[in-house]
Parts: C-alpha cells; structure tokens; sequence
C-alpha cells in the first residue's frame, strides 16, 4: 500500500504572537516550532498501518513550507515515514486553504496513493478545509476528524467524533482521504536510532510551480489579538497574595463559599 | 445579500444553533433560505423557502453536498452559511470545491464586508475576505445571537442521488454516569497542569469548593481523567455557578461548552491564553504552586 500522509510546522501556541509588517499574519521572530498536534497523529497513524501491513507498505511524509518546515518532515521519518517531500515555499505560511490543497493535490495526483491521511485542522489557522478540498480535487472519499482506524480485509471502519461525546462508524475503501483528530492514537517518540537515520534521509525537494498551486480564493488581514475582556480581572502575584485575594472574589462575587463543600 | 443557510440534524432532531443562522443573517440583513436533509419532526419556522430533502443517510457526505449544491442551483444565493459543526467543516469544502469558490470556515464576527475568524487555538483573531462573488461560511456555535424562529415556511422537496463510497454502519452513544451539568461547581484539569499526578490538586480544589472535576479534551486523550468529564462541544456543555479552568488555554469547543457559566476563574502561566475572553478572573500562576494555596485558604475560611 502507498501511502502519504500530509504535515505542516506550526509554532508552539504558548508563543507570543505578534503581527507581521503586511498584518496579514504572524511575524515568525522568537517563536518555536513543531509539527501541527492533528498531524502528529496523522502520522502515528500512517506508520501503525503500513507497521501491521508489512512488506512493500510505504509512507511518504510531504509538508509545504518555508525551509524550516525540513524539520517536521524529519520527525515524521524518525517516526517511521519512509520517504519525505518538501515543496519549498517561503510564501506558504501566508497561503489559503485552497492553494495548500492545489498543492497537495497536484503532487499526489498520478502518483497512486492508495490512502492519504492529513491533520483535521491546523493549530495555527484552523479552516479544517485542506484535507477535503483536496481529496474533491483527486476525487477521492473522503472522512473528517476520525478518532479510530481498523484496517480489514481492503476496507477500512473509521469513527468519527460527532457533538456531545457521539460518534458514528463509517466503513469505506481505497483510495481515500482521512483528515485526523487527536485522541486517534498517541504517537510515539522516535528513538535515537531512527532520528539519526532520518537526517540522512535524501528529500524530494520540489517548487510550488511544479505542483500546480493555484491563485488564493481569500485574502486575510489584520491580524490581532482579542480585544482584552473588560470584565475580566487579571491578577499576578506569589500563590499564597494570590489565593486570599481569589478566594474573597469568590466570597463576594459568588455564592459557592457560603454553603456545601469541605465535606 | 441572499443568503442559503443549510440546517442541520442531529440524531433525528433540528439542531438548537439552527437560530444561529439566522440571527448571522439578520446581522447581515440578508434575506434568507434553508436547506435541511434528513427527517425531523420539528421543522424551523422563518418566513421564505425551505429546500427539504429525506433519504440518505447522515452520513454520505456527497449526497449532502449534492443537495446543497441543487439548492444553490435553484435559489442562486450570494452565500451558503454552514454552522462549523462536525456535518458543517466536512461538507462545506466539498460545496466549495464544487462551485470553485471561497471558504471562510470559524466565523465569529464581521467586519468591513470580511468576516472576523480565530486564529492560533483562539488566541488571535484576524478578518478574512472572500475574493469570490460567491462563498461559502461555517460559523462558529455560540458566535451569533440566535434570531427567534417564526414565520411561514415555503416547503420545496429537492433530491439528489445518494452515494456508495461511505458505508454507514452505526452511532456509538456517549459514556454516561459523570452529569456535570447539574454540578454547581466545576474544577477541570486542562493539558497545561503538566502531568496526570497533578489532576490530584484538581480534585482538592474540586473537594474543598463541594464540586466536580471536568477536564479539557487533551486531558482526557492522554488518559489523565475519564472521558465522561469532558466539558466542551465533543463532551458535555455546562453551565455552573463557578468555572475553574486549571491550565486550560481554551481552545474555542472548549470554551463552546463552559462560557455560559456563572463565574469562571482561569489559573494559567499565559495571559494572553484565549481563556481569559471568558474569565471574569484570571491568576497568572503555576498549577502546581497555586491550586494548593487556593485549596487551603478556601478550607480555612471554613
């Protein structure tokens, strides 16, 4: 089986963001990097099948990003991804969903993928639309935010998390495209070894042109923090200044000290 | 501004955010439509036209988007509005790729002719512009008022060819036995208090204040707490007197399920973390050092 599985470099959320020259988007100074947390799982996920098929199964991690996105491609092989592709673009943090799936699309296109596997969403802008527009691109099935995945007999049964803790199972078969939400598995810590032999992994290198990637079908602007919540009190401190002057707010503002509790 | 809004039903029901779509539409001024698939006792009430489909299941994401796209047809709105649920992200980039146009997914406010969406976990906003004539929104739950649901239906059947790819093969129902929407107080444990030894200081605090420990989702997919205390749109929404997010950076289907509270007290390391949108108090503290000096002065003022 042939499969890829799609990862994006995103900052580590804790990061302070501060708006670019353009106000398009973030400025990248003093943030640190990692691979997005839906495609971590992705990736767990593509390497336990093409582990329990054995045999001629391989995985092909591919992120689009500027050169530091080498560094999640990278992981993805010290995970177990056997071939890793970078479709160099300094441009992409600022692209549009449907310009990262015009990419996607157009690199797995004629390269028989039996089944693709990306992130449901990414941390950083969250549209949620990259997997499904370019699964409709290569016209493939395709399955959103899947928090189970059994591999039997050439078809596979996915859940799916609905609202309110439900979920539904799905069955399908190849070729098909699942978008993955954590809680699928938990992904392993690549060993030494395996992270050696990763940095001597040759990559496909491969320009955003050569991939047919389209014209943005939105733009974005001024990007911004929430405006602070005028009824919100922030409060720093030592624990212990801290935890009297939280717990006469609680006296006064609610009523839960005055009854029930310490039992 | 036209406006196609697409309905959605859960479980045999028209789902409670379907006056979400509305009330955007009202914000808009927009005249508005429907197209809802599956079988429902309760259809919405509005006054215009209802594009009304049954069979299918639930679940066959291209039939849904076949309806949605022989509503546009017939209706030739400016926009198709999803809400941005688990049906309404996996159907409406599939409308979208249909027509080539552009997606704004997360809407939770407009702005100058764009529309306001979050960014980073919900930590950052920014103002997205479709540069098609046409385009298709899902908003975010809770973002709009809800408009009341009133008015005279015109009912149109509508039908589209179901499809194979997607077999159906069941609902899995939620674990029960935890209610925490009867709890007056809820202490949950977010991903930020480090480790599952620390859910020992969520349950102290939970003890001395008389209430329940809730958990924000990653927590209960690393296994630290049970599923059944989950708080957010994929767990159970509550609405307590006192909200307690312990390192909890609230992502927004976390805040979806507890910003309805009557207090919310957040205890983070990051102040800019988007759960103090909704804190009426927030303590830029450590978990670890905080929770017990908290515990045990609400224990003394016994």
């Amino acid at each position: 089986m042939n499969i890829l599985v799609c990862v994006k470099q995103v900052p580590d959320m804790e990061g302070r963001f501060v708006p670019n020259a353009a106000g398009n988007w973030f400025d990248e100074t003093g943030l640190a990097w990692r691979m997005n947390e839906y495609d971590t799982v992705a990736v767990e996920e593509a390497v336990r099948l093409k582990e329990s098929l054995g045999g001629s199964a391989r995985v092909t991690a591919l992120s689009i990003g500027p050169a530091r996105a080498v560094e999640a491609i990278r992981k993805a092989l010290a995970t177990g991804c056997d071939d890793g592709v970078h479709i160099d673009d300094a441009g992409a943090p600022e692209r549009d969903p449907w310009q990262i799936a015009s990419m996607i699309a157009g690199f797995a296109a004629g390269r028989g993928f039996d089944l693709i596997f990306t992130g449901m969403q990414s941390e950083d802008r969250g549209s949620a639309q990259v997997g499904v527009l370019a699964a409709e691109r290569l016209g493939i099935a395709s399955v959103t935010g899947i928090t189970a995945f059994e591999w039997l007999d050439g078809s596979m049964t996915v859940e799916r998390e609905l609202e309110g803790g439900r979920k539904c199972r799905l069955r399908l078969k190849l070729p098909a495209l699942l978008t993955c939400q954590p809680g699928l598995n938990t992904p392993r810590y690549p060993t030494l070894p395996n992270i050696m032999k990763s940095k001597r992994t040759a990559l496909t290198v491969l320009s955003p042109e050569s991939v047919g990637f389209e014209s943005p079908k939105v733009s974005s602007e001024n990007f911004r923090p929430h405006a602070p919540n005028a009824a919100g009190v922030i409060l720093e401190g030592d624990a212990e200044t801290l935890a009297a002057r939280v717990c006469e707010i609680l006296a006064s503002r609610t009523s839960v000290l005055g009854k029930g509790g310490a039992r | 501004m036209k406006l196609l809004l697409v309905g959605e039903c859960r479980d045999g029901r028209l789902v409670a955010e379907t006056a979400e779509l509305f009330g955007f539409a009202a914000r808009l001024g927009a005249e508005a439509s429907m197209v809802l698939a599956g079988s429902v006792d309760d259809l919405p009430a509005f006054d215009g036209r209802l594009y009304r489909a049954e069979g299918g299941h639930e679940f066959d994401a291209t039939f849904h988007k076949r309806l949605v796209l022989a509503a546009v047809e017939r209706e030739r709105p400016d926009a198709v509005v999803f809400l941005h649920s688990s049906y309404g992200w996996d159907i409406a980039p599939r409308v979208a790729f249909a027509i080539q146009s552009a997606q704004v997914s997360g809407v939770v406010g407009l702005d100058d002719g764009g529309y306001v969406v979050e960014s980073c976990n919900g930590k950052m906003l920014r103002t997205v512009t479709p540069l098609t004539d046409f385009a298709v929104l899902t908003i975010q739950p809770g973002a709009f008022a809800a408009a009341p649901m009133a008015g005279s239906l015109e009912v149109i059947a509508i039908e589209a060819e179901p499809d194979a790819a997607i077999e159906f093969l069941g609902c899995i129902e939620p674990e029960r036995g935890i209610d925490l929407c009867r709890a007056e107080v809820i202490v949950s444990a977010g991903r930020g208090i480090g480790s599952a030894e620390q859910v020992e200081l969520v349950r102290a605090l939970a003890s001395a204040l008389g209430g329940e420990v809730g958990a924000s989702r990653p927590v209960v997919d690393a296994g630290w707490l049970e599923r059944a205390r989950q708080v957010g749109s994929s767990g159970q929404s509550v609405s307590p007197s006192l909200y307690v997010a312990c390192g909890i950076s609230g992502a927004i289907q976390h805040l979806a399920g507890m910003k309805s509270s009557g207090f919310v007290l957040a205890v983070n390391t990051d102040r800019d973390a988007p759960i103090a949108s909704v804190a009426d108090v927030l303590a830029v503290a450590d978990v670890a050092e905080f929770l017990p000096a908290l515990t045990a002065a609400i224990r003394a003022r016994r």
